[in-house]
């Protein structure tokens, strides 16, 4: 089953600097939706507050909500385990498991309580081809995942983030420290994966928002200006910021 | 113009000047190191043999010619492998505490590793006073437990902040994308840092357990001295840094070289220790994940 995400009327500060002002937007299910502005605008803090990874930062004070289907996320009783597990998560860089490149996919499966072995591999597999890193690895499952490169690693991640079996997945700048052609299956992996999941891509690559967003929004300093789908949004920006942005006359 | 030369010319002349202090500190450092081990070796390799490993002391350990130290050996090992592994069991969930959930409250963590820092530095004939006093408030005679408590009390601060150290290192992107699959922060604890951090603790273990097995002070007043292997953990036991301090203080050429039989024995335990210390170091860490 899959839903939208609604946020509204998000507030989140660190003392008293205001980092996200009033956010109030919807994610489409089953798009991808890119979260577009220039450095430091709060994106990412958008994305960690939606698995409330926030949580990690006491100094943040976050208010508003943020619904999934009926849960409303930030103001919930319901286990923050069960909640992130319906979202998975890829960093600007990877972070794989200090363990085996099985045992990195399979720790996601053995959370849910599954065991054994036979009904693991099979998974395993499954989920290293859905991220189109199976050819790659068939014959090294039991190799330490830091002996990947970085591409690879990065795939690794998605992999393992699949297996936990999400409904969403929350991309922060997932292509930033990959090379071009790392950064290009990653893309087509995404534009695959949508069929199932719910994508939200964070990234200041103007470029790389044309190619993959069906959904924008766009952010600046805090604030969500523009919203949209990404046709309108490119082609028939309605605000002054937004236009210069898509000039690249704002960093 | 004249004056950048010479400046220039200065700068050349102390960078030559503080090298070569560097280069006489660390040759320092080494000759002291060789003359250490040399002079335990000459002394000590001559009076090592079977017996002296093998049997507890004849007749008194002060004036008894016969015998050898294994009433120490074995003391000690009893006392350095009980006190790391107490230290252990309780500084494992101490560091993991300190590295998940109190990593948020900024101060508090600060005040804890300032505290473990105070308590590092506390001479160890303090802690055995202090387990002195105890003992005597509870009626209960030196013995090997008590001497594995006090020494544990002893290598945990050490403990705790090298294993500490090592972990306060993980990236916090390594953390975000665990908890992101959805474990605790417990689970991630043990099954995501303690793997990554596995050298770092095996590290922390063993510089405990160098630690304890060299420490005089803290026994001196809690497992007592007896010519006997301990039958159980509430009798008192021998340990190798005080069979040095008795036995090299008896007027009995014999009895002296026990002395320095268990030197070497301890210094060769040291050594091992630390060569293990980085052949693990090295061996463990081949999934952990680098920045």
């Amino acid at each position: 089953m899959q839903e939208p995400i609604s946020i509204q009327n998000l507030n989140l500060c660190i003392e008293k600097k205001e980092i996200l002002k009033d956010i109030n937007i919807t994610i489409p299910e089953k798009q991808i939706t890119v979260i577009l502005g220039p450095s430091g605008c709060g994106k990412t803090t958008l994305l960690k507050s939606m698995n409330r990874l926030t949580d990690l930062y006491p100094q943040m004070r976050v208010s508003g909500s943020i619904r999934i289907g009926n849960e409303d996320i930030l103001n919930t009783r319901q286990d923050i385990t069960e909640i992130r597990k319906k979202m998975g998560l890829l960093s600007q860089r990877p972070y794989p498991l200090p363990m085996s490149i099985y045992n990195n996919v399979a720790f996601g499966l053995r959370l849910s309580g599954r065991k054994k072995k036979k009904y693991l591999d099979g998974r395993v597999e499954h989920y290293l081809r859905l991220a189109s890193l199976w050819e790659e690895v068939s014959t090294r499952l039991n190799a330490p995942a830091s002996s990947l490169s970085i591409g690879q690693q990065q795939r690794l991640c998605l992999a393992r983030g699949l297996a936990v079996d999400p409904q969403i997945i929350l991309a922060d700048e997932p292509t930033s420290a990959l090379d071009p052609i790392s950064s290009h299956e990653i893309e087509q992996k995404f534009i695959q994966l949508k069929k199932q999941y719910t994508i939200v891509l964070v990234t200041h690559i103007l470029r790389q928002a044309a190619r993959l967003a069906d959904y924008v929004v766009f952010m600046y300093l805090g604030e969500v200006i523009e919203h949209g789908p990404a046709s309108e949004f490119f082609n028939n920006p309605k605000t002054e910021i937004t236009k210069a942005y898509l000039k690249g006359s704002i960093n | 113009m004249k004056n950048l030369l010479d400046k220039k010319a200065r700068q050349k002349y102390e960078e030559k000047a503080m090298l070569w202090v560097m280069r006489f500190s660390t040759l320092l450092i080494i000759i002291t190191l060789c003359l250490i081990l040399l002079t335990i070796l000459k002394k000590g390799i001559g009076s090592l043999s079977w017996e002296i490993i093998s049997k507890t002391p004849k007749g008194g350990y002060y004036f008894g010619k016969d015998g050898g130290i294994l009433n120490a050996i074995m003391g000690s090992v009893y006392l350095a492998t009980g006190a790391t592994l107490l230290a252990f069991i309780i500084g494992l969930p101490v560091t993991i505490f300190m590295n998940t959930c109190m990593k948020r409250d900024k101060r508090t963590l600060y005040a804890v590793r300032f505290i473990l820092d105070v308590l590092t530095g506390i001479p160890s004939i303090v802690y055995g006073a202090f387990g002195f006093i105890i003992m005597i408030a509870l009626h209960v005679h030196a013995s090997l437990l008590c001497g594995i408590l006090v020494v544990s009390i002893i290598i945990l601060p050490v403990m705790i902040r090298s294993m500490d150290e090592a972990i306060n290192t993980v990236p916090q992107g390594l953390q975000e994308s665990s908890l992101s699959l959805g474990i605790t922060s417990v689970a991630y604890g043990y099954k995501v840092l303690c793997r990554q951090c596995l050298p770092a603790i095996v590290t922390a273990v063993l510089l405990a357990f160098g630690r304890a097995i060299g420490d005089a002070a803290s026994v001196l007043f809690t497992t007592g001295f007896t010519d006997n292997l301990p039958q159980n953990i509430t009798e008192p036991a021998a340990t190798l840094p005080l069979a040095i301090f008795f036995q090299l203080s008896s007027p009995i050429p014999e009895v002296q070289h026990r002395a320095y039989a268990a030197a070497t024995i301890l210094t060769m335990i040291i050594l091992i220790t630390s060569i293990m210390t980085r052949v693990t170091g090295k061996s463990c860490n081949k999934n952990a994940i680098k920045e």
